[in-house]
């Protein structure tokens, strides 16, 4: 009883038989070999695994890849452009938006549907934004320090600011 | 934390989806959005052997005015509820409970007939479709029927809908121009279950409440209407001290169970 | 960057890129081919003897490769898992060992374990298991536990009494005479699940004819789980690595040696594969430790001025089913309650008791947050019943700078600091006289604003090896090796292990202040037993004071030897070499300088460095400080309780602390927030509950409550800075500090909001519930 499973995930294709039982995030950790997303919890609560499924953000980890079957993936490893990062993941450094680094993927993810939706967040909409996602390290303060400067560089009309290096 | 193993069909018709119902008899389940679902499969808690996915048939995820109702197909997610125009100028009250329910990611795949067909008494949709006194379209093998939402909500956990069955839509008669409805929900934190949420809809004649419907989250087996505040706050003018009076009768018809963040008072 | 700049500059972090990216790799993203998955089959009782466990349904399973059980294993185990002294030399405790044989103390605790092709498999077989028991009553209630009629944990023991030990000095019983006020009260510290986003995991590769074993896991303690694979497992320590990769958060819960990673190791060397064991949320909050989990009763003895005189607090601790590796450590709670002031008379006890719950460990502050809880409110305590305002009950009572070096009743000594500086700065920047005004005008609008404060001090660094060898049987300093590589960039290895402290970067900036190397070409590794020599690993708030410091002196020694080496090819005598911002050069003649990259070079041209000097340019450090470092700081929260609800909103935190020299300040700040979140969470949201059957009924991220973004303010924090005089940085420790404050500071805050009550205490977690019940206990008649 397998099920034949084709996506999309950051551009590339992939094609799997999969148990029916196979959740979202053990396909793209296992069979697409993108360890970037993570599982903090079993119950949804977390948003360690977060990714964007058809352009929505979603929990890969209560979502069964037959569901995800003909579905346009983006994960956390889809955001760089090469060396280049993403302004949101830039943003997350400059402003030391993580520490153990674990949450910070589906951080990034939902940060990124946040802006999507809500380019000019105020700091609450900020927090109701990230409500799902679960954060030990950082008591969130330079998380929501971080998507605010992200919200100025991917404003419309913000000059596009090339990533400072370490020194 | 990985599910048993089960068999799953993704028809793309809704009659194809009852068929398969008819023919797995019990041992099958619905997955809608999956969320509340997957969590109980990957702990084990629930093990269907197969899986009747919905989530492909077309022409589920719609929200329509046709002629002084709004109808909502059964697959359309709270953030699209959340999102609507036409729900947010007719039916304010859904709008409200779709913005608090779970969080984004929640909201993005799970789906109104989802939670209406899981009856969650802590439920905040349930509750509203209470009030809103929502009709629930169901296909099923014979002919397909509607169950007003005083009837659809039997017990914890259980809806009318009978194992071969799928709630198709739902259909709320579009209150009057200058209704308003809310609903307000208390948690520990803003992505958890209600401890305890109302859903209030109302409507003014002049200066006079004309009608008034109230529904309950978390204090009972299933969502209740608090019939004694409608009541009292009918024909009222809703000056504070006659909100303060009917207010007192919220408890009346309540079970509420203790749990982890709250005891019954 | 300039050199001179490196100590204090908020450079970014070096780890975030990979992290940032998703390419950072945590136990379960190590690649790794053929590997076996383990799955742990767990006792679903809290006390029970097992009558029998049948496997062979499991075992005819589809992808098993293999099914043991405890009596299987037990033959293997050559020592039970480690206990350390941690103040209480003379308790009682069980042997350990990794899995239950004859009798199961926790639900949770290991009982079988499933060995096969796919984590599903593995899993499928779990529940094909068919174990029996015999169930026993289960204690789950500290003073009880220690009642004559209660069931037994430990019949070797012969009650659930571990430890009942006193820590006193000065006259008690003259200190209550002489009070006029005397006060008793009971506080709560429930118990507290840690909840590290990344749960534990173990990846395990035994080669059977090297008998060489490699093991990934998610530690805070590669060095420890070293030595004791060996020790338990029976192989030459020479022959085990381990490396703790990318690790997703500890907090204390993973400082330990697990069964965990002594069984995936085991089981990799049954049947010689790798194998993995990935630790799910579900086991988690049953497998991995929890925290605090303790009672205390205090009398407290004081003058109607507010002058303290004593206080006689007693610490009810439960150890869970066993006693863990630190699992007393949490008795230096009564240690430190003296706190930032001075008193006559202390009369502390702790006793120590089983339960048939997970055991208890460090968890974040470990002591410390209790014995700031029990100061702090017994500081509230006493404005309450005397009438004074809080701020100045702590004032009169502070130990003063001029006290400094204070050495404290139990004869601790205090390093430096003066408690007026950090409590000035944040009653300034609350505006405390301002709120004091807004919050009586609230009171008669019927909404209730309170504030809260606490003045810590707290002991970290768990360093000098003499005196942590006496108190807790671990003898810990700080490692470091700085080496300079040929072409002049530098390796420098760290004792330490971090999970999310930034020490790639910050120590980066203590070797480059150092050696005047561009911090970027400087590489610092950690977490790999293989690597350098052993090191202490990462708790305590230890890592800065001790290895950060041992990085500096190693570099120091580079230095040294370095100006050797450029005396010799500069000619001249070593006494007139100046090293400075990476270069050497002869006193006067800068000009003339000779950078450390061509030093670095020479140093492997053997022919080119002083005869009878040994090549390389390389230094090691194993730092041992004359004393702990002792950080403190001034935490304020305003707070506004809802009359109607219950509900906690906090409106505003300011803390200011001090924690010496702060090298990267932007970490700084970080260690902080995070750790005044923790704080918060344990003050409103967070409780680990058991049903009557020992059952965990809060066993999930839904119904355990950590704290989420909506959930905390964003923090206003400044600081002051008294150099530790105990190393030469002058650096102490951050990463426990805001949980140590934050607790109780929200608590008084509450319990000050609700004065109008008459409340003079609230249990944590304030919930609404509690909260909405202390305000309506009179028929709310009080307000």
């Amino acid at each position: 009883m397998r099920r034949r499973v084709a996506v999309t995930i950051n551009g590339a294709k992939y094609e799997h038989e999969v148990e029916p039982r196979l959740l979202l995030v053990h396909y793209i950790r296992e069979l697409a070999g993108l360890t970037g997303t993570h599982v903090g919890c079993d119950t949804s609560n977390c948003g360690a695994c977060t990714v964007d499924v058809n352009g929505h953000s979603v929990k890969s980890c209560t979502m069964f890849a037959v569901q995800a079957d003909g579905a346009e993936i983006m994960t956390i490893e889809g955001l760089a452009k090469g060396t280049t990062l993403h302004p949101i993941q830039q943003a997350f450094w400059d402003e030391h938006g993580l520490q153990c680094g674990f949450c910070t993927p589906g951080m990034i993810m939902a940060a990124k549907q946040l802006l999507e939706r809500n380019p000019n967040p105020t700091e609450r909409e900020i927090r109701l934004g990230l409500e799902g996602n679960l954060c030990r390290c950082t008591g969130y303060h330079n998380i929501v320090k971080a998507i605010q400067a992200a919200a100025k560089v991917m404003a419309p009309g913000a000059e596009a600011k090339t990533p400072a290096s370490v020194s | 934390m990985i599910p048993a193993a089960f068999d799953y069909v993704a028809p793309r018709t809704l009659p194809e989806a009852v068929a398969e119902l008819v023919q797995r008899g019990q041992e099958a389940k619905v997955l809608a959005g999956g969320h509340s679902l997957i969590p109980l499969m990957k702990l084990r808690l629930s093990t269907p052997s197969f899986l009747v996915d919905i989530g492909r048939i077309n022409n589920l995820n719609y929200i329509r005015e046709e002629d002084g109702h709004i109808a909502i197909g059964a697959l359309t997610t709270h953030h699209d509820i959340q999102l609507s125009e036409l729900i947010r100028r007719k039916l304010p009250l859904l709008s409200s409970a779709a913005s608090q329910i779970g969080d984004p990611q929640v909201r993005n795949r799970g789906t109104i007939g989802g939670a209406a067909a899981h009856a969650d008494p802590f439920g905040d949709f349930p509750t509203c479709l209470l009030a809103l006194e929502a009709d629930f379209i169901i296909a099923g093998p014979r002919e397909e029927r509607t169950i007003p939402a005083r009837d659809f909500f039997v017990d914890t956990f259980t809806s009318a809908l009978e194992p071969n069955e799928i709630l198709r839509e739902i259909r709320l008669v579009t209150p009057p121009e200058g209704s308003k409805g809310t609903y307000l929900k208390f948690s520990r934190r803003s992505q958890d279950w209600a401890i305890v949420a109302v859903a209030a809809q109302v409507s003014l004649s002049g200066h006079e409440v004309k009608n008034v419907a109230i529904g309950l989250t978390g204090m009972g087996s299933t969502p209740l209407r608090a019939r004694a505040v409608e009541q009292a706050l009918r024909g009222k003018a809703g000056h504070d001290d006659e909100i303060r009076a009917a207010a007192e009768k919220a408890a009346e018809g309540t079970n509420p169970q203790q749990d982890l963040n709250g005891s019954p008072d | 960057m300039a050199v001179s700049q490196m100590i204090g500059a908020s450079i970014k972090r070096r780890e975030d890129p990979r992290l940032v990216t998703g390419t950072g790799s945590y136990v379960d993203d190590i690649p790794q081919t053929a590997v076996v998955h383990m799955h742990v089959v767990r006792s679903t009782e809290a006390h029970a003897r097992i009558l029998s466990i049948e496997t062979g349904r499991a075992r005819e399973a589809d992808g098993v490769l293999a099914v043991f059980t405890g009596k299987d294993l037990k033959s293997e185990f050559n020592a039970p898992l480690p206990v350390t002294v941690c103040f209480v030399p003379d308790k009682k405790y069980p042997n350990h060992y990794p899995i239950a044989v004859d009798k199961v103390l926790y639900a949770g605790e290991p009982v079988a374990i499933v060995l096969a092709t796919s984590r599903a498999a593995a899993e499928d077989a779990g529940e094909r298991i068919d174990i029996r028991y015999e169930s026993l009553s289960p204690v789950l209630d500290i003073e009880k536990a220690i009642e004559k009629d209660a069931p037994v944990l430990h019949e070797e023991i012969g009650s659930n009494l571990s430890f009942d030990v006193k820590f006193a000095s000065g006259d008690i019983e003259a200190a209550f005479r002489e009070a006029d006020v005397k006060i008793k009260q009971r506080l709560i510290q429930q118990r507290l699940i840690p909840v590290a986003v990344e749960g534990r995991g173990v990846l395990a590769d035994y080669k059977p004819f090297t008998n060489k074993l490699t093991v990934y896991t998610s530690t805070q303690i590669p060095h420890f789980v070293k030595v004791w694979l060996a020790v338990i497992l029976g192989i030459s320590e020479s022959n085990v690595r381990v490396v703790a990769p990318e690790v997703g958060g500890g907090f204390g819960s993973k400082i330990r040696v697990y069964p965990e990673e002594i069984l995936t190791a085991l089981a990799s060397r049954r049947i010689g594969r790798p194998v993995k064991w990935i630790e799910d949320r579900n086991e988690n909050v049953k497998a991995t430790h929890h925290g605090r989990s303790q009672i205390w009763d205090v009398e407290i003895a004081a003058k109607k001025d507010g002058t303290l005189l004593g206080i006689r607090p007693t610490q009810w601790l439960d150890l869970g089913a066993y006693c863990s590796q630190f699992g007393t450590f949490q008795v230096l709670g009564v240690l430190v309650a003296q706190g930032a002031y001075k008193m006559k008379a202390f009369d502390g006890r702790s006793v120590g008791v089983f339960t048939n719950r997970t055991p208890t460990d460090a968890y974040r502050g470990a002591g410390r947050p209790e014995a700031t809880y029990l100061i702090e409110r017994v500081m509230d305590l006493i404005a309450r019943e005397t009438g004074l305002d809080p701020v100045e009950v702590r004032r009169k009572n502070f130990v003063r700078a001029e006290d400094q070096p204070f050495t404290t009743l139990l004869g601790l000594t205090y390093d430096s600091g003066d408690y007026t500086i950090t409590l000035d700065k944040a009653l300034e920047m609350v505006d405390y006289k301002g709120f004091r005004k807004e919050q009586a005008e609230k009171r008669k609008q019927g909404k209730y604003l309170g504030i809260g404060l606490a003045t810590y001090i707290e002991i970290c660094g768990l360093g000098p090896a003499a005196a942590t060898q006496a108190a807790t049987g671990v003898s810990l300093w700080g490692m470091s090796v700085v080496n300079l590589h040929f072409t002049g960039k530098a390796t420098v290895i760290i004792g330490s292990s971090p999970h999310g402290q930034g020490h790639e970067t910050t120590y980066a900036q203590v070797a480059s202040d150092v050696l005047g190397i561009p911090v970027e070409d400087i590489d610092v590794v950690h977490g790999d037993t293989a690597i350098g020599p052993m090191g202490m690993n990462t708790y305590g708030s230890r890592s800065t004071a001790l290895d950060g410091n041992a990085v500096h002196l190693s570099a120091m020694k580079v230095q040294e030897k370095a100006k050797k080496i450029a005396a010799h090819l500069l000619e001249a005598a070593e006494a007139d070499v100046v090293y400075e911002n990476g270069k050497a050069f002869v006193k006067g003649t800068p000009s003339k300088s000779i950078t450390i990259q061509e030093i670095a070079m020479a140093a492997f041209q053997t022919n080119r460095i002083p005869k009878g000097m040994e090549g390389g340019l390389e230094a090691t450090t194993f730092f041992d400080p004359s004393n702990f470092v002792w950080p403190f700081g001034a935490h304020i929260a305003v707070v506004e309780v809802d009359a109607d609800t219950g509900a906690t909103k906090i409106l505003r935190y300011v803390a200011v602390d001090d924690c010496g020299t702060r090298i990267n300040p932007m970490v700084v700040d970080g260690q902080l927030h995070g750790g005044i979140a923790q704080g918060i969470g344990q003050a409103l949201f967070e409780e680990a509950v058991y049903d009557e059957a020992g059952q965990l009924r809060s066993g999930s991220l839904t119904d355990y409550l950590i704290p989420a973004a909506p959930d905390v303010p964003s923090f206003e924090l400044a600081a002051t800075v008294t150099p530790s005089p105990v190393n030469p940085l002058g650096t102490k420790g951050i990463g426990e500090a805001g949980t140590i404050a934050s607790s109780v500071t929200v608590i008084n805050a509450i319990v000050d909001a609700l004065a109008p009550f008459g409340v003079k205490d609230v249990i944590m977690p304030a919930t609404p519930d509690k909260i909405w019940h202390l305000m309506h206990r009179n028929g709310g008649s009080n307000r």
